[in-house]
């Protein structure tokens, strides 16, 4: 039976016939240049320019205040910026109402709000269902079922949350349970807002080891913003600093160190930064990566 | 054309099949398959992988669901596959999707009974709310200066000056109407004169207030209650508690002082807009001239009527704050509570006026005001 019959064997629904976008060939899935945002007076980017490369996780760090939420925003398209260009998984993102290429985009990044922003009325399983039901009709309610609650799984929480709206859970499960939805369709690209603030170190170590472990298995890209120096240190394949409204410098940690930059110098070479270098490094020389946390 | 998953079952030894998956095993091709995977009744030795070009979770748990509900083996998977299928097959769960739902014969009592019990806990919480406000109003009276001043001119704007607009217009037009629909009824018996007393009368005594009560309802006992509702689920109200800030001072004291004292002026502006309708409307429809429809108000309304407005006014004003900040102190859980508190809010405050004017009506009959 070839690919053509099973699609006519009257198993798949009519709308469902769809095009898909292809998987993103390119090297650099996130490219955003020159951008501008601004909130009346107040310039928040101006000129800042920034390159994702495929498979890797960046971190973004940067003062309270930054700008390091409008930049996800605009790179989400949540934000119109004032002035550039974004381009995300080879589609430009501040071409005006383009509705096909928008769905085509969103069905294939996951995005986490900082506080979780599960629909209040609908269940955690529920929750990670709208996004396949809107992006792929043709699916069973057996099977959608089964994919949320392995989500709900991997996500880390326990078996029971499935039924519980977020107003039953505590502030890091809803966290876990934004991320469940942010992954139910498999994306390539993945946007964490401060996915560890908030919660217990063990949680916050688990919750690194998952984005670790999907990276490797989904061969995911991930746009992490974060002021946790563990998940720097620990899974971050490069980190970029925003400052003085811009990105002031991309790289691995030990080539931000090499640099001369006050900021920079500050928050790795801070306490909580050195804190952070020994807990790695006593982690490499025992070899087990969990061990930092512990 | 998208590229769909497709799989094929070939026979193996001792009557077993082995099912074959091709194609790409992604959440956006299995739709394809996932149906007559289930539907499979042949005994399956082993679920073959090797000619499957993509895989996500999605694919690889239905791949190693295949193999679990027949205990077949997964063969021919690919690194990737392999420690797709590992970690999906950790988070198997069999958790529910909804709460249970109870069947119709326990749900339906247990609806009405907890209706009945609403009534009385809301009776008490609602006198409980009362209470707090008057405790309120004592703590004022004692320390004036600790009135929140800025907050209650803010109020007074949103309630009062931001609602002219919508209420003159809504005032004017019923205005028309009634002068209008007055006037063809009086003109059968000649009496099309008693169009101005129609038009006077109702709208200072019973129009323009009771219109008036139901806009601030809808504008301002709404915004009350989502405003506040909102702000407890946002724990700011629990953070003024925890300052030593009483919510009810802070929030709930300017908005029934701005509705009290808005009342009674925006409900003598609205009965001048209606009596300014009828004017305009008797104008064309009864040749009475605009200033002498004015005029003639002077002489055919009491001045009783316009107490009787003014008494009224007030006593909405309070119960339309009340129900809103009341409904909104009372918001817990979610976004939904929020809306559902907000309708009763305007609901309540709605029907309580209504009933209140009817009260005042027979009342101020019955004390020679007609």
């Amino acid at each position: 039976m070839s690919d053509q019959d099973g699609a006519q064997n009257g198993s798949v629904p009519e709308e469902a016939q769809s095009d898909i976008p292809e998987p993103f060939s390119g090297d650099h899935p996130i490219v955003v240049k020159g951008l501008r945002n601004s909130f009346g007076e107040q310039v928040v980017h101006e000129d800042l320019s920034l390159t994702v490369n495929r498979g890797e996780i960046l971190g973004v760090v940067g003062g309270s205040g930054s700008g390091k939420s409008v930049l996800m925003r605009s790179i989400i398209g949540l934000q119109v910026p004032d002035a550039g260009s974004i381009e995300v998984l080879g589609h430009c993102m501040t071409e005006p109402h383009d509705s096909n290429l928008a769905a085509d985009v969103r069905s294939r990044w996951g995005v986490l709000f900082q506080g979780g922003a599960l629909f209040s009325t609908l269940t955690v399983a529920e929750n990670v269902e709208v996004p396949l039901k809107e992006f792929y009709p043709e699916l069973d309610a057996e099977l959608l079922d089964e994919i949320a609650r392995y989500k709900v799984m991997l996500s880390g929480l326990p078996e029971d949350t499935t039924s519980k709206y977020p107003s039953e859970l505590s502030g890091g499960m809803r966290k876990r349970a934004g991320l469940a939805r942010a992954l139910a369709l498999d994306p390539e690209l993945l946007f964490l807002d401060e996915p560890t603030a908030g919660l217990d170190p063990i949680g916050a170590a688990a919750f690194d080891r998952l984005t670790k472990e999907l990276q490797d298995t989904l061969g995911l890209t991930v746009f992490l913003i974060t002021h946790d120096l563990d998940t720097l240190y620990e899974i971050c394949d490069r980190v970029a600093v925003i400052a003085d409204k811009k990105i002031i410098a991309v790289g691995t940690i030990p080539e931000l160190l090499a640099l001369d930059h006050p900021w920079i110098q500050e928050y790795f070479n801070g306490p909580r930064g050195r804190a952070a270098k020994d807990a790695q490094g006593r982690a490499k020389k025992m070899d087990n990566p969990a061990a930092g946390r512990a | 054309m998208r590229e769909w998953a497709d799989f094929t079952a070939e026979p193996g030894d001792g009557g077993a099949v082995t099912l074959t998956l091709k194609g790409p095993l992604t959440v956006a091709s299995i739709g394809a398959i996932d149906r007559r995977l289930r539907e499979v009744s042949e005994h399956v030795a082993a679920v073959d992988l090797s000619q499957v070009k993509e895989i996500d979770t999605v694919g690889a748990w239905t791949a190693w669901r295949t193999a679990r509900d027949h205990q077949a083996e997964i063969t021919g998977a690919s690194n990737k596959a392999q420690r797709l299928i590992d970690s999906v097959s950790r988070a198997e769960s069999s958790g529910a999707i909804t709460p249970p739902r109870p069947p119709l014969l326990t749900r339906v009592p247990a609806a009405v009974g907890e209706l009945v019990v609403g009534w009385g806990s809301g009776t008490l919480a609602v006198l409980g709310f009362l209470g707090s406000v008057i405790v309120a109003f004592g703590r004022l009276a004692q320390h004036p200066s600790r009135f929140r001043g800025k907050s209650l001119v803010r109020q007074l704007e949103l309630v009062g000056v931001s609602a002219l607009g919508i209420i003159g217009l809504m005032s004017f037009l019923i205005g028309i109407t009634i002068a209008q629909q007055g006037a063809v009824q009086l003109q059968q018996f000649g009496a099309e004169i008693y169009t101005i007393n129609l038009t006077g009368r109702l709208a200072f005594r019973e129009l323009g207030v009771l219109m008036t009560a139901i806009m601030v309802a809808g504008r301002s006992g709404s915004a009350f209650a989502a405003q506040i509702g909102t702000m407890k689920l946002t724990e700011e109200v629990d953070a003024m508690r925890t300052i030593g800030v009483s919510p009810t001072d802070a929030l709930v004291m300017p908005r029934i002082l701005a509705a009290v004292l808005m009342m009674p002026l925006l409900g003598f502006y609205s009965a001048v807009m209606a009596v300014i309708g009828g004017a305009f409307i008797s104008n064309f429809v009864l040749d009475i001239p605009f200033f002498t429809f004015l005029l003639r108000i002077q002489d055919v309304v009491p001045v009783h009527d316009l107490w009787v407005g003014l008494i009224k006014a007030p006593v909405f004003g309070l119960i339309v704050a009340i129900a809103g900040c009341y409904q909104g102190m009372q918001v817990a859980g979610d976004s939904e509570d929020v809306g559902l508190r907000t309708t009763l809010a305007v609901v309540q405050a709605i029907f309580m006026v209504i009933v209140l004017d009817a009260m005042f009506a027979v009342f101020f009959s019955e004390v020679g005001w007609k």
